[in-house]
């Protein structure tokens, strides 16, 4: 899975841009599902029929990445930026920004009054080697992704983007390796998860599945002073999530996931997340309601430019899945 | 006036059950029993809302008002075991002044009686003690070593506050959870008024989920009912010191109409008109925002609902000694019967924007 | 002039009646159908001359912010909270009008005399101040006001002659600007689409018309126009003005509220580029619009927001370029014309 890892995450595709990454993987599914369509938000759903006996199963991984927007260049050429999703001035100054035409700048940063304060937005500028506002290659408006290769440090994959790429590379391997099911499987990668889990809304309406489950990352908890307090370490499996910022996960379909787990002896995490949320808020609250869980893939440095997880892990991911969708669901 | 729903009673088992937001489970088995007595048919939605239906006697199809009450409670929840103690979160938006000190009971494989510890002031600093702990760094002792405490807690399992129902004086009581099970029980009340009273439309009532994580099971329920009408109960800040004037609502003066975006004018008017017919004192609540109540969701379901919002005057909201008026509760339930039964089919005329001048 | 009736009409979110009044009396001739629906949305229809299943959603919001009274103190005083977002530095001595009846009072302060430096480098906070309408006993301000009524600011609009360029003042161009150039729209249609114009109430307390006047219309796109951030005041640094005036409609490829479809921004650039029409980008992030609301309804709208900048909004007095207003018209009525289910096919 590697390579389609590394292919995914080092694609150009922030929040309401994501036709790159959308080619891309209409690409890698080609021929696996019955049917594919994308809606209006930009969604790509990709239908694998069942065998009729089984349920509506929606999957939900999001497309989309943080990024930035040019909101003004000044006289001298350079540029101002709007965050696209939650991006922490902290993480990405000093770093690289690719904008949709190509050009790549270095995100500079202003001088702080008190130089320990951590950085405002309003002090990040982009610096693309222009000389003034007329020779500037971006202008207001443009967007643009930030750039960090992916490699491997010990088991652990390092990039930007895995957040949600690698849930989107889940879904494509648990699709290539889905033989038979009595579920109706929609794998929905969802676009604009970053800016308020905005396809997963309107997906979900389109969809009106029976059930749905998110796959996205969560935060760590075994690193030294970890930003929260966490349980979940990686390399101990998928973390099923009980609680984040923005949902519970409805309880039969947590035990679900569970139960599945125990019968397969695949190893997993219980989950409870204080900041943050997934496409599996959006979901649960969908027309009349829909149940709702979370498959998620333990990860250091969220919205850095090095989140780092374990590849067991996304193997684990992968089979607990699989393990779901090949039985009826007994609730 | 006579109510055969046994009101106090009602509310302390409401109180004194667990029902955390996502895990309401045991004061739903409460609230189903009640609410099947006195209705015609109850069943669960995906979310786990209950939704109790009393038919009306008017002729199919007939119009649906629907009424709303929150039975989740805010609670707090594992989030990793630490040497022997618990480390928590919240689940909806709890006071962590009021956390230190705390009894608790983890609901585990089995619930085990806790407390929220605190370091003795002694080897404190002034300084530390000047500042409240935030939640990360409190913890749950429930007297048991890590290798039992494994056996037993898992990240995930909810907590809820320890708190026996408490009878004051003067018709006051007090307990946890009565934001929002105050007003399921004045539904309750409703409800056996309208064994009675003749009522045209179909009565939706509705005790919902996960309000405290922004009125979710109210945002589901609503567009499964599809009513041409919703009011929502929920409570309102009862006086009390270091709230102003302009915010609050006194105890026992009867409920709070709400008035503002989130309510429809002729919805709120005869309300009013109601309360003033059967004299039931109620009191107005300034609403400028969307409330933080299922009102706010109910209003902008579907094609749009007229909304209402009537709110029990409570004090120390959020924290596990809330305070309100039996009386108030009761009046609140009798106000929402005589606006069922005066509900005809002019009143969907009433509704129309016309009326006042478009 | 439409404008002018708009920006003086008196409608806080959630008590838009007289708006709703002005802009029924303009279009009722004008359409195939109206409604209002149970949040006071005005929804009209004008059938199109093509594509009669094609429908193009274009809403502009009648709601303003303003007060709702709170209390009325012994001395007859009325305490107010805010209806939207309104900075408190704007509301000393201004001028508000009250209730059904639209009554005068002043929000009263302290004579500066009375002051101490401390005091004076301080922002009062809206519930330290109070609403005076001349009586001196709560029984007396009771006959008159009652806890709940609503209030707005007291302007009258204005045209200016002062410029070549002809700019008008009034209150709440934020969005009676946009309601202004969408009365025009009608005016100038039909269109080859099934043209649904939306004027929306409640935007400025969280976009609640727009959401539930979207779930009832379903279009396949949206435009939302707005009156919108214009900070192109005297500045030091090299900074954006969000937008400016003089510099034609504002695109917004993003706010707060959404992200622009890139082919509906790509089709009014086109148009603007090929009509001669000035136009500019609004500065991404800023403020949010209907659109946030329209482009979630169910399975999705591409949705638009196009404004008309304006200086001072969410305070008493804005000012904004009527010849902006003009190329608001003219970039919208252009791009409507070109409106074809075509524009979408692509992704």
């Amino acid at each position: 899975m590697k390579d389609t890892i590394k292919k995914l995450v080092e694609t150009w595709g922030p929040s309401g841009a994501e036709h790159r990454v959308r080619a891309l993987i209409e690409g890698e599914i080609d021929g696996l599902a019955d049917e594919t369509q994308t809606d209006a938000l930009g969604n790509l759903i990709a239908l694998k029929k069942g065998d009729g006996s089984g349920k509506k199963v929606m999957l939900s991984a999001h497309m989309d990445e943080i990024g930035v927007i040019v909101s003004w260049v000044d006289e001298k050429g350079f540029v101002r930026i709007n965050p696209i999703g939650g991006v922490r001035p902290l993480y990405e100054a000093m770093g690289r920004v690719a904008f949709e035409n190509g050009t790549i700048g270095v995100i500079g940063l202003e001088k702080m009054e008190k130089p320990d304060q951590v950085p405002p937005f309003e002090k990040l500028y982009v610096d693309v080697g222009a000389s003034s506002r007329e020779d500037c290659p971006v202008q207001v408006g443009d967007f643009g992704s930030f750039v960090r290769p992916m490699v491997e440090i010990g088991g652990h994959l390092t990039a930007k983007a895995m957040d949600d790429r690698i849930g989107c590379a889940v879904l494509i391997q648990t699709l290539r390796e889905l033989d038979s099911s009595p579920h109706d499987v929609y794998f929905c990668f969802s676009s604009q998860e970053e800016v308020g889990l905005r396809g997963a809304m309107t997906g979900a309406f389109g969809i009106s599945p029976d059930v749905g489950i998110a796959i996205d990352v969560t935060g760590a908890g075994d690193t030294p002073e970890p930003q929260s307090k966490m349980a979940t370490q990686l390399d101990n499996g998928p973390a099923i999530k009980v609680k984040d910022g923005g949902m519970l996960a409805t309880p039969w379909v947590k035990e679900w996931m569970i139960r599945t787990a125990e019968a397969n002896a695949i190893p997993y995490q219980l989950e409870v997340l204080a900041g943050g949320t997934t496409d599996a808020r959006a979901i649960q609250t969908t027309q009349a309601g829909i149940p709702a869980g979370c498959l998620s893939i333990v990860t250091r440095y969220i919205h850095s430019p090095s989140e780092t997880l374990s590849y067991s892990d996304v193997l684990n991911s992968v089979k607990l899945l699989l393990a779901m969708l090949s039985k009826p669901i007994e609730s | 006036m006579e109510v055969a729903v046994e009101v106090v009673p009602f509310l302390k088992s409401l109180s004194e059950s667990s029902g955390v937001s996502g895990y309401e489970q045991q004061v739903r088995d409460l609230v189903t029993e009640q609410y099947a007595a006195l209705a015609d048919e109850v069943r669960v939605d995906a979310m786990g809302n209950v939704i109790a239906l009393k038919n009306g006697t008017g002729a199919a199809p007939r119009f649906r008002v629907m009424l709303a009450a929150h039975m989740d409670e805010i609670g707090l929840i594992v989030s990793m075991l630490d040497q022997g103690f618990l480390r928590f979160n919240s689940v909806g938006g709890f006071d962590q002044r009021t956390l230190m000190g705390q009894e608790v009971v983890v609901h585990a494989r089995r619930d085990l009686p806790g407390i929220i510890g605190s370091r003795p002031p002694h080897v404190l600093s002034a300084e530390e003690r000047n500042k409240p702990v935030p939640m990360e760094d409190l913890f749950i002792d429930v007297g048991l070593a890590q290798p039992e405490l494994q056996e037993v807690v898992r990240v995930g399992d909810l907590i809820t506050i320890r708190r026996p129902f408490l009878e004051l004086r003067n018709g006051l009581v007090c307990g946890k959870a009565f934001d929002d099970r105050a007003a399921v029980v004045s539904v309750a009340v409703c409800l056996d008024m309208l064994q009675t009273l003749k009522h045209e439309w179909d009565v939706f009532a509705v005790a919902t989920v996960q309000e405290e994580l922004g009125v979710r099971g109210a945002i589901t329920s609503t567009y499964g009912i599809a009513p041409d009408i919703g009011i929502a109960i929920d409570v309102g800040f009862g006086k009390q010191p270091g709230v102003s004037e302009e915010y609050s609502i006194d105890l026992d003066k009867g409920p709070a109409l709400a008035i503002g975006p989130n309510i429809h004018p002729a919805m709120f008017s005869e309300l009013k008109r109601v309360a003033d017919v059967f004299e039931i004192p109620v009191q107005v609540e300034v609403a400028p925002r969307p409330t933080g109540t299922d009102a706010r969701a109910i209003q902008v379901t579907r094609e749009g609902i007229p909304t209402a919002l009537l709110s029990i005057p409570l004090r120390n909201m959020h924290t596990p000694i809330e305070m309100l008026a039996v009386k108030d509760l009761v009046r609140t339930g009798h106000l929402m019967a005589q606006f069922i039964a005066a509900l005809d089919g002019a009143f969907i005329d009433k509704l129309s924007w016309e009326e006042e001048g478009v | 002039m439409t404008l002018e009736a708009l920006s003086n009409a008196f409608g806080p979110s959630g008590c838009e009646a007289k708006v709703r009044r002005v802009v029924i009396d303009a279009i009722a001739d004008k359409v195939d159908e109206l409604q209002v629906d149970h949040l006071g949305n005005v929804i009209a229809h004008q059938k199109g001359t093509q594509y009669p299943t094609f429908k193009v959603m274009v809403s502009a919001h009648m709601d303003e912010v303003g007060f709702m009274i709170t209390h009325i103190d012994d001395n007859g005083l009325l305490h107010f909270t805010k209806v939207g977002g309104i900075d408190d530095r704007v509301l000393p001595a201004k001028v508000v009008r009250i209730g059904p009846s639209e009554m005068r009072g002043v929000i009263s302060v302290k004579p500066v005399h009375l002051t101490d430096r401390a005091e004076r480098n301080k922002v009062i906070s809206y519930d330290n101040m109070a609403i005076d309408i001349g009586v001196s006993s709560k029984a007396e301000a009771e006959r008159l006001v009652d806890r709940g009524d609503y209030a707005v600011f007291d302007v009258a609009f204005e045209d200016l002659a002062t410029s070549s360029s002809p700019m008008a003042k009034g209150k709440a161009f934020d969005d009676r600007a946009g309601c202004a150039v969408l009365i025009e729209l009608i005016e100038r249609g039909p269109y080859p689409f099934d043209f649904w114009p939306v004027f929306t109430t409640m935007e400025e307390v969280g976009l609640r018309g727009a959401q539930v006047a979207a779930y009832r219309v379903m279009p396949d796109a949206a435009f939302a126009l707005e009156g919108t951030i214009c900070d192109d005041g005297p500045r030091d640094g090299d900074t954006s003005p969000t937008t400016a005036v003089g510099k034609g409609p504002a695109i917004s490829p993003m706010d707060r509220s959404v992200i622009a479809d890139r082919r509906l921004v790509r089709l009014l650039i086109e148009t603007a580029e090929a009509e001669g029409i000035p136009y500019q980008f609004k500065q991404p992030g800023k403020g949010g619009t209907d659109a946030g609301a329209i482009h979630l309804a169910k399975t999705g709208v591409p949705s638009v927001p196009v404004s008309v900048p304006s200086r001072y909004i969410h305070s008493p007095v804005c000012m904004l370029s009527k010849e902006d207003l003009r190329n608001t018209v003219r970039l919208m009525t252009a791009t409507l014309q070109r409106m074809t289910p075509d524009v979408l096919s692509t992704r």
